[in-house]
């Protein structure tokens, strides 16, 4: 295999063969180029379908106070339910097994204003857990700690384009604004990318805005995150034991409907998942048809590159080439040829796939990429499929008796 | 060098069998330049594939410098011609991407002798055929002429027992027949084995012996007065 004299030969053979050579190769180059293109495309729309469902973190479980539709020791239907802070408490105190985080939400809209500049914004009274079920990425300052919570600050913490509408060009942390009536330092400013909409929330210590509110203890949504390692089925027993403890705990009918709602993103992350594995398998499918058309290209050209050369077999034969011989120069020189242009096809898509990967985001493909294990699986499957195109025809050839290899003139 | 007996070869044609050669008994000895005449379909022609190891045979013996040549499996039969066998065929057959010195030094590649080794002995054949000077041209850029005389000393690199030549005039003109059998001659005189095929009379009077060939039996054979070819270029 290595040595010398065989090289010259092959490298002979393929300078003086220039057409032939750059067919296989370019066969081989637009093969693997055109599937990491399509696989890296393919990538793109995973992701950007990521980015479209999966912003938020995706083992929480959102608690909603609505009215009874029973009657229930003593009560009447129809009752309006309401968390408070002892719910809170109360959670933390008896779920630890299941619980990884929990925080209230209190939603307020409000006028919000900064020198001459105001407009209506959600506000929202939040714990500091609350950042990691939102997935909200601080870009300055902080967000809202438990000391904010205990003390009742009047900090905010705003969105990136609340930031913009508000400071227009200016710094806005460590400014006052008007939330309401009330004068609230901005203690950090975020981004999320869940999109504008998410952008547009100011964060408050929910404390504070129970302060504001006649000093209550009331929550209006309760958001909890279980534990990742239970996962979906895991998830459905937490949900079903809180519903058990809250409904006693509220006095409402074990089989009213109403009364307490959850919202469950394990759900939603199960559907989404199953169409995220649906894509994959598109995206899969498309790289293998890719990689089987250029298996067929490659495996033409090599039988098409050996009935060319079948007198110059005969020749060689007749002048004492043994068919192994006969068969390691082919199939040598189809692996070198292969394996070059293999390498140049798979940088060359790399290449395309990152410079032009950008100008793709209109179209829903985000960061087109493929994984280097994949790329280089590809090609190494190429290059071996080169070798088997070329070794069948080249046996046959090899077989072929040189009188009927030179007899055709 | 050669001894054949009792030789018989048929091909298949579908249902039927073609009986090409029906029993040829043969010998050439070291040094011997021997014309293989015949018309088409005489035999002369499966007869040189034979010799060459190119083909098979179904009956009889094929001895070759002493060796018995059987049950040839084709890597066997790939080394017994390379140490053997020099071929020279009508149609030059000539590997055309390759230069004059690069097609001589090829079965030398195929012996196993170094790159260096194999440059210096090809060029020694070229000049031999009197073509050093265009060592490094290709094919297309010789005449048939010289072609022939690059396949001729492409057969002789290897420094063959044997050398078969089927038909080596065919395509030339008579003048250049003739100087490739001058060549022939000359490397006979050194003491070479050599077969020829050929259907032309003037070509087979250059040769030390005919042997006609007729619906695959032997007709004749008879030593006869060698006609000088360099007289006639």
């Amino acid at each position: 295999m290595f040595s010398r004299d065989r090289w010259q030969e092959i490298f002979d053979t393929i300078r003086k063969n220039k057409l032939r050579t750059f067919l296989s190769g370019f066969t081989v180059a637009l093969g693997i180029f055109i599937f990491i293109i399509l696989f890296g495309f393919g990538n793109g729309l995973k992701n950007q379908f990521q980015e479209f469902f999966l912003d938020d973190a995706t083992n929480t479980i959102t608690l909603f106070a609505g009215k009874t539709s029973m009657p229930y020791q003593g009560f009447k239907s129809n009752r309006r339910i309401e968390f408070d802070n002892s719910d809170l408490a109360d959670i933390k105190e008896n779920f630890p097994f299941f619980l990884e985080y929990i925080t209230p939400r209190i939603s307020r809209s409000a006028s919000v204003k900064y020198k001459n500049e105001f407009d209506n914004y959600s506000t929202r009274g939040v714990g500091p857990a609350h950042q990691f079920a939102e997935k909200t990425i601080m870009m300055k300052g902080r967000y809202i700690n438990e000391k904010d919570i205990e003390n009742k600050t009047k900090y905010a913490v705003i969105g990136r384009l609340v930031a913009q509408d508000l400071f227009n060009q200016g710094d806005a942390l460590g400014q006052f604004i008007e939330i309401g009536n009330s004068v609230f330092k901005v203690i950090g400013i975020f981004q999320d990318d869940g999109g504008d909409r998410e952008e547009r929330y100011i964060y408050i210590p929910y404390t504070t805005r129970q302060l504001l509110e006649k000093s209550n203890d009331k929550v209006d949504q309760i958001v909890l995150a279980f534990k990742p390692q239970l996962g979906h089925s895991g998830s459905l027993v937490f949900e079903r034991k809180l519903r058990e403890f809250l409904k006693k705990k509220k006095s409402i009918a074990p089989k009213d409907p109403n009364g307490i709602f959850f919202r469950n993103r394990a759900d939603i992350l199960k559907q989404n998942q199953q169409f995220a594995n649906v894509l994959q398998l598109i995206v899969t499918f498309v790289g293998l048809g890719t990689l089987i058309a250029g298996i067929i290209g490659i495996s033409n050209i090599m039988v098409f590159v050996v009935k060319e050369r079948t007198k110059e077999l005969g020749i060689r034969k007749a002048l004492g080439a043994t068919p192994k011989s006969v068969i390691q120069m082919i199939l040598q020189e189809s692996v070198f040829i292969t394996t070059i242009s293999g390498y140049v096809g798979l940088f060359i898509g790399i290449f395309v796939l990152k410079s032009i990967g950008v100008s793709l985001q209109d179209y829903f493909i985000k960061d087109p990429y493929i994984d280097t294990t994949t790329a280089l699986f590809a090609t190494i499957i190429l290059i071996l499929f080169g070798g088997i195109a070329g070794y069948i025809p080249a046996k046959r050839a090899a077989r072929i008796k040189p009188i009927v290899a030179l007899r055709d003139e | 060098m050669i001894q054949i007996k009792n030789l018989h070869k048929s091909y298949k044609m579908g249902n039927s069998s073609l009986h090409v050669l029906k029993g040829i008994d043969f010998e050439v000895q070291q040094g011997e330049l021997v014309a293989i005449m015949g018309s088409s379909g005489s035999g002369k022609s499966t007869l040189l594939n034979i010799l060459g190891m190119l083909d098979v045979l179904d009956e009889g013996s094929y001895t070759l410098d002493d060796v018995l040549i059987k049950d040839l499996d084709e890597t066997k039969a790939a080394k017994y011609r390379n140490k053997f066998l020099g071929f020279v065929f009508q149609s030059f057959n000539l590997i055309n991407y390759k230069t004059a010195i690069e097609n001589v030094s090829l079965p030398l590649y195929y012996q196993g002798i170094a790159r260096k080794e194999r440059q210096e002995e090809a060029l020694k054949y070229l000049t031999m055929v009197g073509l050093a000077e265009w060592a490094t041209h290709l094919p297309s850029e010789l005449s048939g002429g010289q072609k022939q005389r690059v396949a001729i000393a492409r057969a002789m690199a290897s420094k063959p027992k044997v050398l078969l030549a089927d038909e080596p005039t065919g395509a030339l003109d008579t003048t250049t027949s003739y100087e490739v059998m001058d060549l022939i001659q000359k490397i006979n005189e050194e003491g070479n084995t050599i077969l020829v095929v050929t259907h032309e009379e003037d070509i087979a009077k250059m040769c030390k012996r005919i042997v006609k060939l007729k619906d695959g039996v032997i007709v004749e054979d008879k030593k006869v007065k060698q006609v000088i070819a360099a007289n006639y270029v």
